[in-house]
C-alpha cells in the first residue's frame, strides 16, 4: 500500500499571532513551526499501517524551503521519503491542485490529510483533493482500519459518530482519535540520523491558480475587564447573565 | 439568479444554524438585489424558512441518509438549475464535509468560518476567523462562483416577512462508495456544535466522579457539556467533548468554564463564544483575562449553589 501523508507546516499552538506590512502578512518572527497536530495523528496512524501490514509512507508539503525542517521531522518519525512542492501555498485550492497532480502522477492508495490546519483553518484541502482525484473521502476521521481494499472508518459527527464502509483509493481528513496523544511518536536520535539520508525531493509546482486571497488581517478587539461576582452572591451572576448579557 | 442556502434539518425539523444561514443568505441577497433559494432534504413542510427570507424551497427526497458526495452533487444540480453563483452553508460537520467537494464541482472559490456580511462586493471580500480564532482575515474571492460557510452564532437569526414556495426537485442520481454502517448519536443531548450554551469542566474538577454537577448544570441550562484537553486525555470524559485549538471549536452564546486555567490552546478554540463565564479558585488563572464574568471560588461550593439558584430562576421565568 502506498500512503501519502500531507503535512501542513504551521505555527506552534502557543504562538503569539501578529501581522506585518500593514496587517497584510503573518509575522513569522520568533514563531516556531511544527507539523500540524491533525497531520501528526495521521502520520502515526500511517506508521502503524506500515508496521502491521506493510506500506510505504511518503510525506508531502506544499511550500518554500522553510518547510523542510518540518518534513525532516516527519522523516525522523518514520516516513520513507518526502516531497516538497516548491510553490507558495496561497489558498486551499492551490494546495489541493498541486497535491492532486503529484497524487495522480505517482499513484497513492491512501492519502492522509488533516481535518484542518491550525493556521488558516480552511478545512478544505482533503475534500478538494478527493474530488480532484476521484477518490473516496471521509472527513473528521477518528478511526481507520484497512483490510485489502475494504476500509472501515469512523467519522465524528455533531453529537456522535458514524461508522462507514468504503474502499481504496481513499482520502481522509484525520484528527485525534486516529491515534491518541500518548501514541504520538517523538523522533529519537536514530530516527534523526536516518532522516538525513532519506530522500527529500523538491518538485516544481504546476502553477495552480488561487481563487481566494487574504487581503488583510485583524486581531480581535482587546477584551474589556472581567466583571467579578462574589461567590456569596450568585444571584447577581444570574441577574447579569439574564439582564445584561441576555444569554439566559 | 439567486443566493442558494443549504438548509440542514434533523428528523424533519430545521436546525437553528440553518435558520441562521437563511437569515445571512437573505441579507446578502438584499445587497445583491436578488432572491434566496433554499435546498432542503427530506422535508415535507419547510414554510418556516419564508419568515427568514427564503423565496423558494427546492426539496430533494431521493436520498435518506447524509452522504457528502451525493449531497454535494445534488446541491450542485440545484445551484446550476437556479443559476446561483453564491452558495451559503453552515459550519456543521456535514456542511464542512461536503463544501470542498461542492467547490470542486462548481469550480467555485470557497471560504470557511465566515463571521460577517461581505464588507465589499467588488472584489467580494468576507471576514473570517484565522489562526484558530486568534485573528480575523479579510478574504477576497476572485472566482465568479462563491461558497461561504458561516460560523455558528456569528450572524444570528433575522426574521423578515414573506412566503416561500415549495417544490420537490428530482436530481439525476449519483452513487457513492462511502456507505454508512451505523450511527451512534445520543438523541437526547445537545451537541457542542448546535448548543447555545456550553458548560465545560477542566482538571480543577479532580476526577470523573465529579462530573455529575457539570451535567446537572448543563441540563438546567439546556446546554452541551465539554471539557479541556487533559480531561479527555486522562479518560475522564470522551474525546468528543474536548474543545480548544486541537479539539472542537465552540461558538456558543454562553460558555461556562469550570476549573479550567485558560491556556492559550484552550482559549483559541472557544474565543468565538459570545459570553464567557469562569469559575476558578485561583484569582490569577489566565482565563479571567479572557472572561466576561467570573467567580473566584471553589467549584464544589459554587456550582451546586448555581444549579439551585438557576432552577429557581428558570421556574420563575418559564
Ligand atoms: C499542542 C497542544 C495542543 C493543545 N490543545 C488544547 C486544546 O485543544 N484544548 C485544551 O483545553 N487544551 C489544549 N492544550 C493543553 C493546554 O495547554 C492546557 O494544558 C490545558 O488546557 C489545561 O487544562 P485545564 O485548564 O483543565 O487544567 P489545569 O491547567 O490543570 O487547570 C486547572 C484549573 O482548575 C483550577 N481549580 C483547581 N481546583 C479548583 C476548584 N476546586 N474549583 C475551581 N477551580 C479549581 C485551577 O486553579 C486551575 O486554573 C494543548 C496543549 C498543547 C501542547
Ligand atoms: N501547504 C500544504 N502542504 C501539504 N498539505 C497541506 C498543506 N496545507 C494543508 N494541507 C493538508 O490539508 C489539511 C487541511 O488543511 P486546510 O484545508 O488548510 O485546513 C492539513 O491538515 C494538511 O494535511
Amino acid at each position: 500500500m502506498k500512503i501519502l501523508v500531507c503535512i501542513s507546516h504551521v505555527p506552534d499552538t502557543t504562538s503569539k499571532i501578529n501581522f506585518i506590512d500593514n496587517d497584510t502578512k503573518f509575522d513569522t518572527n520568533g514563531v516556531q513551526f511544527v507539523i500540524n497536530p491533525n497531520d501528526e495523528f495521521g502520520l502515526t496512524r500511517a506508521m502503524w499501517l506500515k508496521e502491521k501490514q506493510g506500506a510505504s509512507i511518503t510525506v508531502v508539503s506544499v511550500g518554500g524551503s522553510e518547510t523542510e525542517p518540518t518534513l525532516r521531522k516527519a522523516l525522523a518519525i518514520g516516513a520513507d521519503e518526502a516531497i516538497r512542492i516548491n510553490t507558495e501555498a496561497k489558498d486551499g485550492i492551490t494546495v489541493a491542485k498541486e497535491l492532486s497532480h503529484v497524487i495522480q502522477d505517482r499513484g497513492f492508495d491512501l492519502v492522509i490529510a488533516g481535518r484542518e490546519s491550525i493556521d488558516y483553518n480552511g478545512g478544505m484541502v482533503p475534500g478538494m483533493v478527493a474530488a480532484l482525484t476521484n477518490a473516496n473521502f471521509v472527513n473528521n476521521c477518528i478511526s481507520l482500519e484497512i483490510d485489502g481494499s475494504v476500509v472501515k472508518a469512523i467519522r465524528e459527527i455533531d453529537g456522535g459518530k458514524e461508522t462507514l464502509e468504503t474502499s481504496l483509493p481513499l482520502v481522509i481528513g484525520g484528527q485525534k482519535g486516529l491515534v491518541e496523544e500518548s501514541d504520538l511518536r517523538i523522533p529519537n536520535m536514530r530516527g534523526i540520523m536516518m532522516a538525513r539520508k532519506k530522500p527529500l525531493t523538491v518538485l516544481d509546482g504546476i502553477g495552480a491558480n488561487n481563487d481566494t486571497c487574504n487581503s488583510k488581517f485583524e486581531k480581535p478587539a482587546p477584551k474589556g475587564n472581567v466583571t467579578l461576582v462574589s461567590s456569596e452572591n450568585i444571584d447577581e451572576l444570574i441577574n447579569l447573565l439574564h439582564n445584561e448579557a441576555k444569554v439566559i | 439568479m439567486s443566493v442558494l442556502v443549504y438548509i440542514e434539518s434533523e428528523q424533519g425539523k430545521l436546525k437553528k444554524s440553518a435558520l441562521e444561514v437563511a437569515s445571512y443568505g437573505k441579507a446578502i441577497a438584499n445587497q445583491l438585489g436578488i432572491n434566496v433559494t433554499a435546498i432542503t432534504f427530506n422535508m415535507s413542510d419547510a414554510s418556516e424558512l419564508g419568515t427568514y427570507g427564503v423565496d423558494k424551497i427546492m426539496n430533494v427526497n431521493n436520498i435518506k441518509e447524509f452522504n457528502a458526495k451525493i449531497y454535494a452533487n445534488y446541491i450542485q444540480q440545484v445551484a446550476e438549475s437556479e443559476n446561483s453563483n453564491l452558495v451559503i452553508l453552515s459550519s456543521s460537520a456535514n456542511s464542512k464535509y461536503l463544501a470542498p467537494l461542492l467547490a470542486i464541482n462548481l469550480n467555485a472559490g470557497y471560504v470557511s468560518n465566515v463571521v460577517a456580511l461581505p464588507n465589499d462586493l467588488t472584489p467580494f471580500t468576507v471576514k473570517c476567523t484565522a489562526f484558530t480564532n486568534k485573528a480575523f482575515s479579510f478574504t477576497e474571492i476572485n472566482a465568479s462562483k462563491k461558497i461561504l460557510s458561516l460560523s455558528n452564532n456569528s450572524f444570528g437569526l433575522v426574521q423578515s416577512t414573506g412566503n416561500a414556495t415549495f417544490e420537490n426537485f428530482t436530481p439525476e442520481t449519483v452513487t457513492s462508495n462511502v456507505k454508512i454502517e451505523s450511527v451512534d448519536k445520543a438523541s437526547d443531548q445537545v451537541s457542542i456544535a448546535d448548543a447555545d450554551v456550553v458548560v465545560s469542566g477542566g482538571r480543577g474538577l479532580k476526577g470523573p466522579e465529579n462530573w455529575g454537577m457539570i451535567e446537572e448544570l448543563a441540563a438546567v441550562l439546556g446546554a452541551a457539556t465539554a471539557c479541556s484537553k487533559p480531561v479527555s486525555d486522562l479518560g475522564w470524559r470522551p474525546h468528543s467533548e474536548h474543545v480548544g485549538q486541537t479539539g472542537k471549536p465552540v461558538a456558543s452564546n454562553l460558555y461556562i468554564a469550570i476549573g479550567i486555567s485558560g491556556a492559550i490552546q484552550h482559549l483559541a478554540g472557544i474565543n468565538s463564544s459570545k459570553v464567557k463565564v469562569v469559575i476558578n479558585s485561583d484569582p490569577e488563572a489566565p482565563f479571567f483575562k479572557a472572561a466576561d464574568y467570573g467567580i473566584v471560588g471553589d467549584a464544589f461550593d459554587v456550582v451546586p449553589t448555581l444549579i439551585q439558584k438557576l432552577k429557581t430562576f428558570k421556574a420563575q421565568n418559564a
